[in-house]
């Protein structure tokens, strides 16, 4: 299992967001999380990446419990969980590549041929040509792109999104789909947390996802019609 | 052995630098220009803190040097009495303790003694001059005030001259000078030290953004400190050496010491001393990574 959750509760200032929530990602599985506006999607998905350590119960990435994992260790687990955020944040003064690049440069992996890498990975994600840009030149959707771009360089084992596709078109979200499906598909355990339910859909004509809904303060499976 | 190990790893990652993780965090132009310029302006203080320290040390020894000197025996006696009183006292100055040598001045040396006021050939034996004895005292001194009683008692011609001892306070002021001096280099680091603080937390506030952003890619909190402790230790040395540089013109330009002169025309470096303030460019950088570690450690832990 690459993440798992067991009995996870979530307090804010005494309030319950979620609470005796238990799942088990299995690496190369596709997940949808869904759920209506403030019902903790995105702390859901920050409990996955070590952003966040639950109230009550045990939440283990690649098998470690993260209260054991300390700063240096949550750094670590940064490298194997690729995360792209709604309201994706760049260095602004860095251009899309260095960017881009950000994750390989922080580990002192910034070399030559990982440089290649970077080339092909714009390319990937249809920015080769905007390289040289600085994020405030970008549009939502290439911001989007560079996020995922940013989050996979680094060939991570798990891709979290969280509301992916929430600042652009409905093209470009096929287009951003289209590239998690392909991740997805060469091994990367990928889970999306949306509330956009023709997303969801149109994902599972072309992948396996599995979709998780959370409502009433607790994690359900949700319907085979989504 | 492994702290000591980590600290020259970071040492060495200090000054070899990674230029990709400086490009990390973004430039701060003035708050740049303004710790350079505190740190210039308080290597400056402290050139002259130092300047006025080793002065004041310089004047103390000198002062003390002369206090262990000398002290005088006037005998004024009836020339035939001279002698047999000279050696009383010589006697009783052996068995004082505190008093290293005495001797009796031979009447040549008391002559060239009173040659600036009388001129040369002074025919001594003409005039009713007493016989000096001089007193070599020891670092601790001898009891002035039993030295008297004894001499008035056995010698009733002989009086003590213990001309050096009003330079006792001023040797105490001069060691207090250059006690305040090197307290004043003390507060200028300290200050240093707060100001580069200050700027450090301010510059890792502004850029919660930037930690945040290279947090989410895996950066560990020591890596993201080190862009920033290495920025500013760079800006201290950086303003520390020019600071030290114009101090050390400055004190260059002061009217030049001489042997005998006040003590405002001494305050400067003599010999290796002028070696002395260059060890300041690197001790205000040291100060600056010291202060820059600890407030990044403390905000980086702050931060969420």
């Amino acid at each position: 299992m690459v993440i798992e959750l067991e009995r996870v509760a979530m307090s804010y200032g005494g309030s319950e967001l979620f609470a005796d929530i238990s799942l088990k990602v299995q690496a190369g599985s596709f997940h949808f999380l869904t759920g209506p506006s403030g019902s903790g999607k995105t702390t859901f998905l920050r409990l996955c990446y070590g952003a966040l350590l639950p109230t009550a119960g045990q939440v283990r990435l690649f098998g470690q419990d993260v209260r054991d994992l300390g700063r240096d260790g949550v750094a670590h687990v940064r490298r194997r969980v690729g995360v792209v955020h709604q309201d994706v944040q760049f260095l602004d003064h860095l251009s899309l590549a260095d960017n881009v690049a950000l994750p390989l440069t922080v580990s002192g992996r910034d070399t030559p041929d990982q440089m290649d890498n970077l080339d092909e990975l714009l390319n990937w994600v249809g920015l080769r040509p905007r390289a040289a840009a600085f994020p405030a030149q970008l549009s939502g959707g290439e911001r989007q792109r560079a996020a995922l771009a940013r989050a996979v360089i680094m060939s991570p084992e798990v891709v979290l999104a969280d509301e992916p596709t929430g600042n652009i078109d409905w093209d470009m979200s096929q287009r951003l789909l289209t590239l998690l499906v392909e991740l997805n598909r060469m091994g990367t355990t990928i889970l999306v947390a949306t509330h956009d339910m023709n997303l969801i859909r149109a994902a599972k004509s072309q992948v396996q996802a599995r979709v998780l809904r959370i409502s009433g303060r607790r994690l359900q499976l949700a319907g085979a019609d989504l | 052995m492994t702290r000591l190990r980590n600290f020259l790893a970071a040492l060495a990652a200090l000054v070899i630098g990674d230029p990709q993780a400086d490009r990390l965090v973004p430039p701060t132009g003035f708050t740049a220009r303004l710790t350079t310029f505190a740190a210039g302006a308080m290597a400056f203080l402290a050139v002259f803190a130092l300047a006025l320290s080793l002065a004041a040390g310089r004047l103390a020894d000198r002062w003390s040097r002369d206090l262990a000197q000398a002290s005088t025996i006037r005998i004024s006696a009836p020339p035939e009495e001279r002698a047999a009183q000279t050696a009383a006292v010589l006697r009783i100055l052996e068995a004082t303790p505190g008093v290293v040598a005495a001797r009796a001045l031979p009447p040549d040396e008391a002559a060239r003694l009173l040659e600036p006021w009388f001129g040369p050939d002074l025919p001594l034996d003409t005039l009713p001059v007493p016989q000096l004895v001089e007193v070599q005292e020891a670092a601790v001194g001898f009891d002035p005030q039993g030295l008297r009683l004894r001499l008035s008692a056995e010698v009733p011609g002989a009086i003590l001259d213990d001309h050096t001892r009003w330079r006792r306070p001023l040797v105490a002021a001069a060691e207090r000078l250059r006690g305040l001096g090197l307290m004043s280099i003390g507060l200028i680091g300290a200050t240093t030290a707060a100001m580069i603080t200050l700027a450090a937390q301010a510059a890792l506030s502004a850029n919660a953004q930037v930690i945040a952003v290279l947090r989410l890619v895996g950066a560990q909190d020591r890596y993201i400190a080190q862009a920033f402790v290495r920025r500013f230790t760079l800006r201290a040395l950086t303003g520390a050496a020019v600071g030290v540089a114009l101090a050390m013109v400055a004190v260059l330009l002061l009217p030049a010491a001489q042997e005998e002169a006040g003590f405002l025309t001494g305050l400067g470096f003599q010999g290796w001393h002028w070696l002395v303030p260059l060890a300041i460019p690197p001790l205000g950088a040291l100060v600056a990574y010291l202060a820059t570690t600890a407030a990044a450690r403390r905000t980086l832990t702050e931060l969420p």
